[in-house]
């Protein structure tokens, strides 16, 4: 039956969070089964396809084989993490305006690895993009569409460090409204 | 003209074995042509964020393993470590007895006989009497936790009588004592088709160039990142929900009425978001229906979760194709005759194994003219996980095949690649040999793309020592003519419902499977009622709710469900169009939708908007809502199997790849891949260039990287993914795409198929490219390095002995 619980005290997207899991959980399991954070995913469980990374300090890592008692004493940031009351993440936009996301179920863990390779440096240049998604598994894209977005949100950044708003470029054409506006 | 030793004789024009005794008329074909319903195209061809990106770019998307029921057991398979034995006896005593455990199932409560061809069921949702391969499922446990699951697998006891097994499939086609099933008509012959069309070994003979090799494409794996994963819930009211990554649903809602013994309308089956498929999740699967049973026999919500080993042995991916091919040319670079021989391997089942051993020659006869063709392909059952439709279907292996073919003949006659091409263009409204109906082409226009944007002209055979340029070509099906089962419904049904906030929601019976369908058809319903994307939500793939749709497999969904939609759409615009002008006293025709409002063309000051349209609408007539459908029209070869391959529009490409060969190390570069697909018109262009992107993708995965086999145990040699390498960000070549829009007359505004094409060409491009560069012909994929500096060394030698011949003479 079920091992014996071990208390972790973690520190998720910004709070402090008291868990009890088996002590051999991953902090995949725990994420996954005991906070409901279901946007980090399972691909393989053993580190081969990075649809699981999630940022530890900053940094990606593979949850499906970091033990979630290693995480303890370090902030965790996952896809959900991204997202604050001011709105989604650049990375999270651009992947969507870029038309980067088909299943989408490699994206949260691309999105993390990317942020993680911004934050180191924030005008990487496609091969340094490219190095930094290389444990990241996606299946569908042929990864064009996700270099364009990674380097749609370094434009964008470099927009808004000179003082201009974080432009993303290409936003779907509104259907025009018709002149006028009286009902007959 | 064929023989076919496994399918009923189908006829020739409709499917028969019409068991109803009404002959009710078939469904009928209702196409809108290529133009806009308004001024001019608002939505269709622009630049859209998919319907669902958000949602799974902040993880809120909820793939089926992301579900969590109140109560929920974990199952789990037991699988074969045989590739080939009898059972003698199952114990699930022990397992039964463990604490945690609370349903165990064995082949024997589900024997009905499954399979997604129904000509050929040839599989039961757990072994019964013999397994066929190493991790066939053999018993499946619900318990508390996956961890009291696995223990209580260890306690299963099956007594197995070994028997010899066959992995080589020239070895099964010869053997008479060893059958993988027993009960089946032609030993380890799972179908066998030979047709032929005009006077091919005449015409070959006539030819001014024959050239004739062997081929072998080796079987891949669809790997996608989520694997296989079923939820069922039996409720107290006695219907069966199953949640499942499947790209078929409608099918498995059959099959699982069949097996379970269950009244279809007690059964719901919905698709989740989806973690990628590529024709992986088109069959039935073992795990769907071991989820329901558990589910029903302990009362409580189950789930299989696939691992990824469990995954590659689950497998159904591209038949390994052992392929003769022969091909004749005229000096003038005309096609005269193209034969092949092909044997395919199968592995432990059926699966779509009918369709494949067709697809394999019917799918060949364009873009390129071919006058005379013959083809003869087998397909034989092996000790092995069973293969089935994997991205381009049946036709990528032997389109490798002709490709490379066309390139040699092309050298023989001392013609450019393209060039030869273009020769040999099938063009517009014209039938292919055998008797496929070839509406929009525009293949001419794809050479001419990639032909520029690669600079061929100018740099082909100017990029120096081990560098080169390779072309080829394609053609696909945009769905295909006959559905699976014979009937005489629809293909594809949309209804909508119309709120009075102005919100308009489809339902759509079509799976997204990340390809954007979704998103295709909330474009087209917003196009059609003159709304934003945004007020338009798509609820989709729920048996429940949404109308039958076949499923997201051979390309069919843009193109049917697309004029369903329209279908659907026009009908409600044409209300909503009627009452406004009733209400405003003006001609229906001055009436336009666009942009979240209705107006008057000649009036512009009068207006109103969607919702208030919807409301004046609501009042005049009834509670507002429209249904539309597609169904195919009759088409096909007049012969036996002629409707196999007939599709209401193909669409073509061409690819051309540049390699770099490193004759030290025998490793291929490939820096660029253009591709260019006539997709008829792209209704969404970001999706399309997605689909050709990723298209190119997969291929080059299964040039070089890619393999997926058993070893001399039968085990899968690299059932994980760092053993089974698919590309990653740092091996991948710029893909190129470019599209072309030959608008079909019969596609919804002109569309056809962009999910499968654009994989074709991409092996064979590379296989051409690589003789540009160093003058080798690699015919057996994978291209490892081994092979390649075996190919160099043959090249080398037969330079020296040619030379030293000289020097002798």
């Amino acid at each position: 039956m079920a091992a014996s619980q071990k208390l972790l005290r973690l520190h998720v997207n910004g709070a402090p969070v008291e868990v009890a899991a088996p002590a051999h959980w991953t902090l995949l399991e725990v994420l996954r089964y005991r906070m409901g954070l279901t946007g980090s995913k399972q691909g393989c469980d053993k580190g081969d396809c990075g649809a699981c990374t999630v940022l530890l300090d900053g940094r990606a890592r593979l949850s499906c084989i970091t033990l979630a008692g290693d995480a303890v004493g370090h902030r965790v940031t996952t896809i959900e993490g991204l997202v604050t009351p001011e709105g989604l993440d650049i990375l999270q936009r651009t992947f969507d305006e870029a038309g980067a996301l088909q299943c989408g179920f490699c994206q949260p863990g691309m999105i993390l690895a990317a942020r993680a390779c911004l934050d180191r440096k924030p005008e990487a240049t496609r091969a340094e993009i490219k190095e930094a998604l290389a444990s990241n598994l996606c299946r569908c894209t042929g990864y064009t569409k996700i270099f364009e977005a990674v380097e749609m949100a370094v434009r964008a950044g470099k927009a808004a460090h000179v003082g201009g708003p974080a432009a993303i470029t290409g936003a779907p054409a509104a259907a025009p409204a018709p002149a006028g506006g009286a009902r007959r | 003209m064929s023989s076919s030793p496994s399918r009923p004789q189908s006829g020739g024009k409709a499917p028969a074995d019409r068991a109803d005794p009404l002959q009710h008329a078939r469904s009928p074909n209702r196409t809108f042509g290529p133009q806009s319903p308004g001024d001019r195209f608002e939505v269709i061809g622009r630049r859209m964020r998919k319907v669902d990106a958000a949602a799974k770019a902040t993880g809120e998307a909820q793939y089926t393993d992301d579900l969590v029921l109140p109560g929920m057991l974990h199952g789990k398979t037991l699988r074969s470590p045989h590739p080939h034995a009898r059972i003698r006896r199952i114990d699930t005593t022990k397992a039964e007895a463990l604490d945690g455990v609370f349903g165990v199932v064995t082949g024997a409560e589900m024997p009905a006989r499954f399979g997604v061809i129904p000509w050929t069921p040839d599989e039961t949702a757990l072994a019964i009497d013999k397994v066929r391969f190493i991790g066939d499922p053999v018993a499946a446990v619900a318990a508390v936790d996956e961890e009291t699951a696995e223990r209580a697998l260890e306690l299963i006891e099956v007594d197995y009588e070994l028997l010899p097994p066959l992995y080589d499939p020239e070895a099964a086609l010869a053997s008479k004592d060893v059958l993988i099933h027993e009960g089946n008509k032609h030993g380890n012959v799972t179908k066998e088709v030979v047709l032929e069309f005009g006077d091919p070994s005449g015409a070959m003979a006539k030819s001014d160039f024959v050239v004739e090799d062997d081929y072998f494409f080796h079987g891949t794996a669809h790997a996608p990142i989520e694997t296989h994963v079923a939820l069922a819930r039996y409720g107290s009211d006695g219907v069966l929900t199953l949640w499942s990554a499947t790209q078929i649903p409608h099918y498995v809602h059959r099959e699982l009425a069949k097996v379970l013994d269950l009244p279809a309308p007690r059964i719901r089956v919905i698709q989740p978001h989806l973690g990628g498929a590529f024709g992986g999740k088109s069959d039935p699967f073992s795990l769907e229906f071991c989820a329901a049973r558990l589910a029903m026999k302990t009362r409580r919500p189950v789930k299989f979760l696939y691992t990824r080993e469990e995954e590659f042995y689950a497998h159904r991916g591209r038949h390994p194709m052992a392929m003769r091919f022969k091909s004749g040319m005229t000096k003038e670079g005309k096609l005269t005759s193209v034969e092949s021989r092909i044997l395919i391997d199968g592995g432990a089942y059926s699966s779509f194994g009918l369709v494949t051993t067709y697809y394999s020659g019917q799918l060949l006869t364009g873009p390129h003219q071919i006058p005379n063709y013959r083809f003869h392909s087998t397909r034989v059952f092996t000790n092995k996980p069973p293969c089935g439709p994997k991205r381009g279907h049946g036709s990528v292996q032997p389109r490798f095949a002709l490709e490379i073919q066309i390139d040699r003949l092309a050298e023989k006659a001392g013609l450019d690649p393209i060039e030869v091409r273009r020769r040999n263009f099938q063009g517009a409204n014209t039938t292919t040999v055998n008797g496929q109906r070839i509406t929009s082409n525009g293949f001419d226009q794809c050479l001419d793309q990639v032909e520029a944007a690669s600079g061929w002209k100018a740099r082909r055979g100017k990029l120096g020592r081990g560098r080169g340029l390779g072309v080829a070509g394609s053609m696909y099906i945009s769905g295909t003519n006959y559905c699976i089962y014979p009937n005489d419904m629809p293909q594809a049904g949309i209804q909508i419902k119309v709120d009075r906030s102005g919100l308009v929601t489809v339902f759509s019976g079509a799976s997204d499977i990340g390809q954007g369908s979704n998103s295709v058809v909330a474009y087209i319903v917003a196009e059609e009622l003159g709304m934003r994307v945004e007020d338009v939500r798509v609820v989709a793939a729920d048996s429940d709710l949404c109308p039958v749709d076949l499923g997201a497999y051979s390309s069919r969904i843009t193109f049917m469900v697309g004029n369903a939609a329209i279908h659907a759409a026009r009908k409600l615009r044409e209300q909503v169009q009627r009452c406004v002008a009733e209400e405003w006293g003006v001609d229906p025709k001055r009436v336009t939708m666009a942009g979240g409002f209705v107006f008057d063309r000649e009036e512009r000051a009068c207006v109103i908007s969607s919702a208030k349209a919807f409301q004046v609408a609501e009042a005049l007539l009834e509670t507002l809502g429209a249904t539309g459908s597609y169904n195919t029209p009759n088409l096909g070869g007049d012969y036996r199997g002629g409707t196999i391959g007939a599709s209401p529009a193909y669409s073509f490409t061409a690819c051309v790849a540049e390699v770099e060969v490193d004759e030290e190390t025998g490793i291929v570069a490939v820096p660029h891949v253009w591709t260019s697909h006539d997709c008829g018109r792209a209704l969404a262009p970001v999706l399309v260039e997605g689909q050709i992107e990723g298209s190119a993708y997969m291929g080059f995965g299964e040039v070089f990287l890619e393999h997926h086999d058993v070893n001399r145990f039968g085990l899968h040699a690299r059932p994980n993914l760092l053993d089974y390498t698919i590309p990653t960000s740092v091996d991948c070549p710029e893909f190129h795409a470019s599209i072309v829009e030959s608008l079909d007359p019969e596609g919804p505004y002109g569309a056809k198929e962009a999910g499968e094409g654009p994989l074709h060409p991409t092996i064979p491009a590379i296989a051409n490219a690589i003789h540009d560069a160093c003058g080798i012909w690699l015919t057996k994929l994978p291209f490892t390095p081994a092979k390649v500096l075996a190919a160099l060394q043959a090249r080398d030698a037969a330079r020296n002995g040619s030379h030293s011949n000289g020097e002798a003479r």
